[in-house]
């Protein structure tokens, strides 16, 4: 490209006018607008009445999906063409970077709640220590235990026995999901997903090395098998067994383990795009893989995240 | 490749679709400017209602969507993307960068910004009215008690805090990888370094508060509790999350206003700023302990003893980094060769009126003297008085500085210090006495109040009308500044200014930097 060697800077590549940006705009507001719209239905208004708004939402996110589809597209062909200096592609190693940290602050934020609740608010419920006063006046009977099996709304029997501080009704978790209330430990699923996880993490790192060897059939093999992996984890984890009004122990459980599903997909997502362009494409050399890289990066760090999840959700 | 010494291109295309910094920025700052007029309208509406005391104009359920919007729009609509923008603007200029490190991205972090404060906006007009349970949209009032369009606010905060993260992961980028060569961390200019803090610090918590939303999410439409304690939560845990994002993010607000009056003060002082070094460790040290204070907003919620007294010591330990910047400010300014240009004048009266808001803040950390104070307009003029005195003063001055070099003309000068001049009697007017009154114990967010508190609250009103016609002086002459200002041509505009972007032509042109600067070794930061 420009011949930039009589110089010992590299020219940074700033891409000229894009439409990326704007499509990508207006396909994330119609999302947005629909998915609000449809919850909107369905709690305050008719929900046989949401087809219009499930419209919007469609075609919003496919819109969407489709502008990022054509911009890593058009990114990774820049690369290819050569347009891309390493100072760039250190820039794009500091954006992925920090996108990850952005993630890992927002599970933060959820073991955060979970703690909290755990740690404070529960005994506070039960009636203990100056926060507990509240307990006599409105949860009387209320015993609290980890996972909370009976909510405080039924330990004085129902909404309407408490209408003061109710809004909703929540009801008991029908099945424990910790490691305690299994029967067996070869029957308790977390355990296995945990074991198929933390091997998909290890079978991403072969691959990785495979790529470094330049040898692209190793790569490929093992990049097969991490992606088959986050496949298998997906299914057993969508057996969850608990439904959300379960109480806070209800609330956390699924904040926790749905959202770490949904950024499984997400990796498991990005993963089979690198497989399939370096299966179909060629894509990728030892010294120039960094979509590869990213997403094994990603992929790390939600497995990372299920060993918290397994510790502080299903064991302790 | 294509050539790049293009200008711009022609329409509305070149808007739409540009990735070049300086487009993005002036976008930022229009849009910002546009948003902190509508705020400006729901405030005025604010305090016509409450120029006496009685119900006069709005009903209480308006009067509580007008506050809440005020609040969101001004905070997230007009400084945030405000301080963005000159970011854009100012830090590839000032490390001697081509361009944002992502430029399509930065594009896209601005542009998913005016649909989703006009889908907010529009929330006024849905079933139920728009959010009325203030900016801070505590649970269960936030829960429960919403109207319909919550929703619609929820989804909106999301993706606000979407683009703060692509806009921050974006400045991350460029500051650690596009300095040019010999541009050490320890020469950057500081409006820089308090970006690159800034950034930090929004990457942190920006996913906080989505997580906040999220779980306001599935308490309103699938049934979890967290912010219920019939079903075992507690809405005081929406409290916890919301402050963790919430001290933070005032801060946000305000590390680049401190970066600001940093180039200014010297530059109109005619000396280098007194202890760049420790200004950049102070700045650090204000970060770190803005995520260990949360909690100084919740005195009253019946936390347990050990944290109250926890939150008060580390909210006063804030004190003294703080403290450190406005006496090195002061310490540039001594003996220097002063003069008083607009942006001088502004960040002047940053200085003094940003102190008086960081002494009110400390009154307030005293955990026993907040049960007096919390939830009453004393905490109003504290805020306003680091948020209107201290980010939007230093924001006005970094226009009144900048312009003339991104535009190359000159603004009317006796305007502008007209400007200042009605601004700061204007914005005192209206929040001093709120100082008063909030002592005497008037409450914050009500549309009616005791009679005793009817002197104060006319001042107030008054004031406030004359700071926001004050802001159309202003409009008035940055529009006429840009079509028909005086040109100018010097490099350095001002002839105690320091930094790369002085040594660029007047008006700065499209594209700058393209081969990198070089930076004399023994030349100190600027
Ligand atoms: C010396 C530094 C500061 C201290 C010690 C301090 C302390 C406090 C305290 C204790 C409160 C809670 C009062 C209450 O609700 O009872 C408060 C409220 C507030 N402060 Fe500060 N503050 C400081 C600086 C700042 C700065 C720099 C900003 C923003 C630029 C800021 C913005 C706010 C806002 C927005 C609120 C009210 C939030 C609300 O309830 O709506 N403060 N401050
Ligand atoms: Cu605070």
């Amino acid at each position: 490209m420009t011949s930039q060697t009589s110089t010992e800077y590299e020219k940074y590549y700033v891409p000229e006018k894009s439409k990326l940006a704007v499509c990508a705009t207006i396909g994330l507001v119609l999302s947005i607008y629909g998915a609000a719209s449809i919850m909107n239905d369905m709690t305050f208004g008719d929900p046989n009445e949401t087809t219009s708004s499930w419209t919007i939402f469609i075609c919003g996110l496919f819109f969407f999906l489709a502008t990022l589809f054509s911009w890593f597209r058009i990114a990774i062909k820049e690369n290819i063409a050569g347009m891309n200096s390493a100072q760039l592609k250190r820039s794009y190693v500091l954006g992925m970077f920090w996108f990850i940290f952005s993630e890992v602050m927002f599970f933060f934020a959820f073991f955060g709640a979970l703690f909290y609740v755990r740690t404070l608010v529960g005994p506070w419920l039960a009636g203990e220590g100056d926060a507990g006063r509240m307990n006599g006046l409105l949860w009387e009977g209320f015993e609290f235990s980890w996972p909370m099996m009976q909510t405080p709304q039924e330990a004085v029997g129902g909404a309407a026995a408490q209408p003061i501080a109710n809004n909703g009704s929540f009801t008991s978790a029908e099945t424990s999901m910790a490691f305690a209330s299994a029967h067996a430990w070869y029957a308790w699923l977390p355990l296995w997903n945990t074991i198929i996880l933390l091997t998909s993490s290890f079978t991403c790192h072969i691959a990785h090395m495979g790529i470094l060897d330049g040898n692209r059939k190793k790569f490929n093999l093992w990049l097969g098998i991490t992606v088959a992996l986050g496949m298998i984890f997906l299914v057993v984890q969508a057996h969850f067994g608990l439904t959300m009004n379960a109480g806070i122990y209800g609330s956390t459980f699924f904040m926790l383990t749905g959202f770490h599903g949904f950024h499984v997909l997400m990796g498991m997502t990005m993963l089979l795009i690198q497989f399939l362009r370096s299966v179909r494409g060629g894509h990728f050399t030892a010294d120039d893989h960094f979509g590869f890289e990213a997403s094994s990066w990603y992929w790390h760090f939600v497995d990372v995240v299920w060993v918290f999840l397994f510790l502080f959700v299903y064991i302790l | 490749m294509g050539d790049h010494h293009h200008g711009p291109a022609k329409g509305l295309g070149r808007w739409l679709f540009t990735t070049n910094h300086k487009d993005i920025g002036t976008m930022y700052l229009w849009f910002s400017f546009a948003m902190f007029i509508l705020g400006g309208f729901f405030a005025m509406v604010i305090r016509a209602e409450l120029f006496q005391p009685g119900m006069q104009l709005v009903d209480p359920a308006f009067f509580n969507q007008m506050t809440t919007l005020h609040g969101l729009v001004m905070v997230f609509g007009a400084i945030m993307p405000s301080f963005v923008g000159l970011a854009n603007w100012l830090i590839p200029m000032m490390i001697g960068a081509p361009d944002m490190a992502l430029p399509r991205m930065n594009n896209w972090s601005f542009w998913i910004l005016p649909p989703t404060f006009l889908l907010l906006a529009s929330t006024l007009f849905m079933e139920g009215g728009a959010p009325a349970f203030g900016w801070t949209f505590y649970a269960p009032l936030s829960t429960t008690y919403a109207p319909p369009s919550v929703t619609f606010f929820i989804f909106s905060v999301h993706v606000l805090g979407l683009s703060s993260i692509m806009g921050s992961i974006n400045i991350i980028a460029t500051v650690m990888n596009m300095r040019a060569p010999g541009m050490t961390y320890m020469k950057m200019p500081l409006f820089v370094w308090t970006w690159l803090i800034t950034a930090f610090l929004l990457v942190a918590v920006m996913p906080v508060l989505a997580g906040a939303v999220t779980m306001m999410l599935m308490d309103i439409h699938f049934g979890t509790s967290f912010f219920s304690a019939a079903g075992g939560g507690d809405p005081v845990l929406f409290q916890h999350v919301f402050w963790f994002f919430g001290h933070p993010e005032v801060y946000i607000i305000i590390l680049p206003a401190f970066g600001v009056v940093s180039q200014i003060i010297p530059a109109f002082s005619r000396k280098p700023l007194f202890g760049y070094d420790s200004m950049v460790y102070a700045t650090a040290s204000i970060a770190f302990l803005s995520f260990i204070v949360w909690a100084h907003h919740m005195y009253t919620v019946g936390m347990p003893i050990a944290g109250e007294l926890f939150f008060m010591y580390a909210t006063m330990l804030i004190a003294v980094p703080t403290g450190v910047k406005v006496f090195n400010w002061v310490s540039t300014m001594w003996r220097g060769a002063l003069s008083f240009e607009t942006p001088m004048l502004f960040s002047l009266g940053f200085l003094v009126l940003f102190t008086l808001g960081g002494f009110t803040g400390l009154m307030l950390s005293i955990a026993p003297s907040d049960f007096q104070y919390h939830d009453s307009y004393f905490v109003v003029a504290h805020f306003h008085y680091v948020m209107v005195a201290g980010a939007v003063f230093s924001m006005t001055a970094a226009v009144y500085y900048w312009l003339p070099k991104w535009c190359g003309r000159m603004y009317n000068e006796s305007m502008g210090k007209t400007h200042f001049w009605i601004s700061f009697i204007g914005f005192n007017l209206t929040f001093f006495p709120q100082h008063f009154v909030g002592l005497a114990g008037m409450p914050r967010r009500i549309p009616d109040y005791a009679l005793q508190f009817t002197d104060f609250n006319m001042m107030s009103s008054v004031g406030a009308f004359i700071y926001g016609a004050s802001q159309i002086l202003f409009l008035y002459n940055v529009i006429a500044t840009i079509v028909a200002g005086k040109p100018v041509s010097d490099e350095k505009v001002w002839d105690g200014a320091e930094g790369l972007e002085w040594t660029l032509p007047t008006p700065a042109p499209y594209h700058t930097f393209e081969t990198p600067p070089k930076i004399d070794p023994a030349h100190a930061h600027s």
